[in-house]
C-alpha cells in the first residue's frame, strides 16, 4: 500500500467513526483529539477499523504513536507486511 | 381505554414533535416496545409504551408540534376488546388521575430492549458543511442529505445550484437530529432551573487509581483490540456500586418531596460534537459486570450521537455521572440536573507525587467531585459515598 493510499485509508476510517467529520480537512500533524473533539470511545472505535483494515494490532501503550495523520501513517507502514 | 402522552423527556423540554409511528392502529403492543418517534431538539427519541394493549386510535398525525402531556394516542387494555361493555364495578384505571403519570414513571425500567429499527435516517450534518452553508446564506435544513445520512461539503455545493424554496409557501420540514442552538437553550434553561432551585454544595477527594489502571492495563493486554474496556466502564460500575448505600444521592425529587431510588441508574454525560450534551441512562449500573458496562457504552453512545434516543434513557437517570476524560483539565464541578439530587463529575487522571506508607511515590490519581442537593443530603453523605468510592477501586478485581 503507497503512503497516499495509507493515507486515505487512515481519513476513511476516522470518517466510519465519526461521519460527521466527513469532509472535514485533517492537518497531518495535530492529533485527531484535538481537531474534531475525538473522545476516548471515538479512538477505540479507530483503532479497531484500522485493526480490520489493516490487519496491525495497536497496542493501549501505542495509542500516542497514531494520534495524528503523519505518525498513524508512519506506524502502519512500518508494521505492515510490503 | 388508556392514554398515551408526549412524555416529558427531561426536565428542559416543553413539546416534541411526532415524527413517526411505528404501529398502526389495531397493533397488539407490549411494554417496553417501541411505538412512536418524536423529535426534540436532543434529537429523535424513541418513546416506548409501558403497558400492555392494543393501539386503538391515533390522535396525533406525524408533523405535529405538541406540549408534554397531550394525548398521543389510546390503548385499549388487553382483554378488554368491547369498549362499549358495561363498566365494571370496580373504578377502571384510567380513571385514576395517577394513571398518565405512572405510564411515564421514570422507576420503570425497560432495559435491554432491542434496537427498533428506524425508518428515519439520521440527518448528519458536518460542521465544515455547517458553516459554508451559513457562508452562502444557505438553509442547512433544506439540503438534501447524501449517502449514509451526511449532509457534508458536496451536498452544501450541490445545493448551492438549486433553488431556494421559498419559505413562505413550503410547509417547515420537521428537523432531524440533534439542534445546537435549541439545545444550547435547554441546556441553559435546565441549567437555570437547576442553579435557582437546588442549593448545590460540592465535595471532592482525589482518588489514587494506580491500581485500578495497572489492572485495566493489564486486562486489556490480554484481549482482542474489539474486546478493550475503556476506563469508563469499570468507574460506572465502582460508582453505581458505592451509591447503593447512599440512597440521598441516587433518586428524583419531585413536588417538593424526594424518592430515593432503590436501582441505580447512571446517566452518562456524553458530548455531541457541534456543541451539546446528553446523559441517557445506564440503567441497573451496579449490577452490571464491567464488559457488560462497556457493551452498554457501544451500544448507547453512538446511537445517541446520530440522534438516536429512548424515552426511557431520558426519563430514568437517578444519578448523573460526567467523566471528563484523559487530556482535559483536573476536576469537575458540576450541576446537578433536575429532578436528580446529585451529580459526579470526574477529572482527567494524572501522574502525581503521592505519600504511601510515608515515602513519596508516582501515582495516577483523579478528582472525584459530588454536586449535592442541600434539599435532600449533607456533605457528609457525598464525602462517605467517596471514601466508599475509593474502596471500591482499589480493589478492582472485585469488579
Amino acid at each position: 500500500m503507497t503512503n497516499d493510499e495509507l493515507k486515505e485509508l487512515v481519513r476513511k476510517t476516522l470518517f466510519d467513526v465519526a461521519p460527521d467529520l466527513e469532509g472535514e480537512e485533517i492537518i497531518s500533524d495535530e492529533t485527531f483529539a484535538d481537531q474534531f473533539d475525538i473522545d476516548s470511545m471515538d479512538f477505540l472505535n479507530f483503532v479497531i477499523g484500522l485493526h480490520k483494515a489493516t490487519g496491525v494490532e495497536i497496542p493501549e501503550k501505542d495509542y500516542a504513536q497514531v494520534a495524528t495523520l503523519k505518525t498513524c501513517v508512519a506506524y502502519l507502514e512500518s508494521r505492515m507486511k510490503p | 381505554m388508556s392514554e398515551f402522552r408526549m412524555p416529558a423527556l427531561g426536565a428542559d423540554m416543553e413539546d416534541g414533535t411526532l415524527v413517526e409511528w411505528l404501529r398502526a392502529p389495531g397493533d397488539t403492543i407490549h411494554r417496553g416496545d417501541i411505538i412512536a418517534v418524536v423529535e426534540t431538539v436532543k434529537g429523535a427519541i424513541e418513546i416506548e409504551c409501558f403497558e400492555n394493549g392494543i393501539l386503538d386510535k391515533i390522535v396525533v398525525s406525524p408533523g405535529a408540534t405538541v406540549a408534554v402531556g397531550d394525548v398521543l394516542a389510546q390503548i385499549k387494555e388487553e382483554g378488554r376488546t368491547d369498549v362499549v361493555a358495561p363498566e365494571p364495578r370496580t373504578k377502571p384505571i384510567s380513571e385514576s388521575p395517577d394513571r398518565a403519570v405512572s405510564i411515564l414513571s421514570p422507576s420503570i425500567a425497560a432495559p435491554s430492549l432491542p434496537i427498533a429499527a428506524m425508518s428515519l435516517p439520521p440527518r448528519r450534518i458536518s460542521p465544515a458543511a455547517r458553516k459554508r452553508a451559513q457562508q452562502l446564506g444557505l438553509d442547512i435544513e433544506t439540503v438534501q442529505v447524501g449517502p449514509g445520512g451526511v449532509i457534508g461539503l458536496a451536498e452544501v455545493a450541490a445545493a448551492q445550484h438549486l433553488p431556494q424554496p421559498s419559505t413562505a409557501e413550503t410547509p417547515q420540514p420537521v428537523k432531524r437530529g440533534f439542534q445546537p442552538d435549541g439545545m444550547r437553550r435547554a441546556i441553559g434553561a435546565a441549567m437555570a432551573r437547576s442553579k435557582r432551585e437546588i442549593p448545590h454544595y460540592y465535595v471532592s477527594s482525589t482518588l489514587d487509581l494506580s491500581l485500578f489502571t495497572a489492572w485495566l492495563e493489564d486486562a486489556n493486554t490480554k484481549r482482542s483490540t474489539q474486546d478493550r474496556l475503556l476506563y469508563a466502564a469499570p468507574l460506572i460500575k465502582a460508582v453505581a456500586v458505592a451509591l447503593r448505600s447512599e440512597p440521598a444521592l441516587n433518586g428524583v425529587y419531585v413536588k417538593d418531596n424526594y424518592q430515593p431510588s432503590k436501582n441505580v441508574h447512571v446517566g452518562v454525560a456524553t458530548a455531541l460534537r457541534g456543541g451539546g450534551l446528553i446523559a441517557p441512562a445506564i440503567h441497573d449500573a451496579d449490577t452490571l459486570t464491567p464488559d457488560e458496562a462497556m457493551a452498554r457504552l457501544r451500544e448507547l453512545i453512538p446511537r445517541v450521537r446520530a440522534g438516536r434516543i429512548r424515552g426511557s434513557e431520558m426519563t430514568d437517570p437517578t444519578i448523573t455521572l460526567s467523566i471528563l476524560g484523559e487530556g482535559t483539565a483536573d476536576s469537575l464541578h458540576p450541576v446537578i440536573y433536575p429532578p436528580q439530587v446529585a451529580i459526579i463529575g470526574c477529572g482527567a487522571m494524572r501522574e502525581r507525587p503521592w505519600v504511601v506508607d510515608g515515602a513519596i511515590t508516582v501515582r495516577r490519581v483523579m478528582t472525584v467531585t459530588v454536586a449535592g442537593d442541600h434539599r435532600v443530603s449533607d456533605g457528609r453523605s457525598a464525602a462517605r459515598f467517596l471514601n466508599r468510592l475509593d474502596k471500591i477501586l482499589q480493589e478492582p478485581q472485585q469488579l
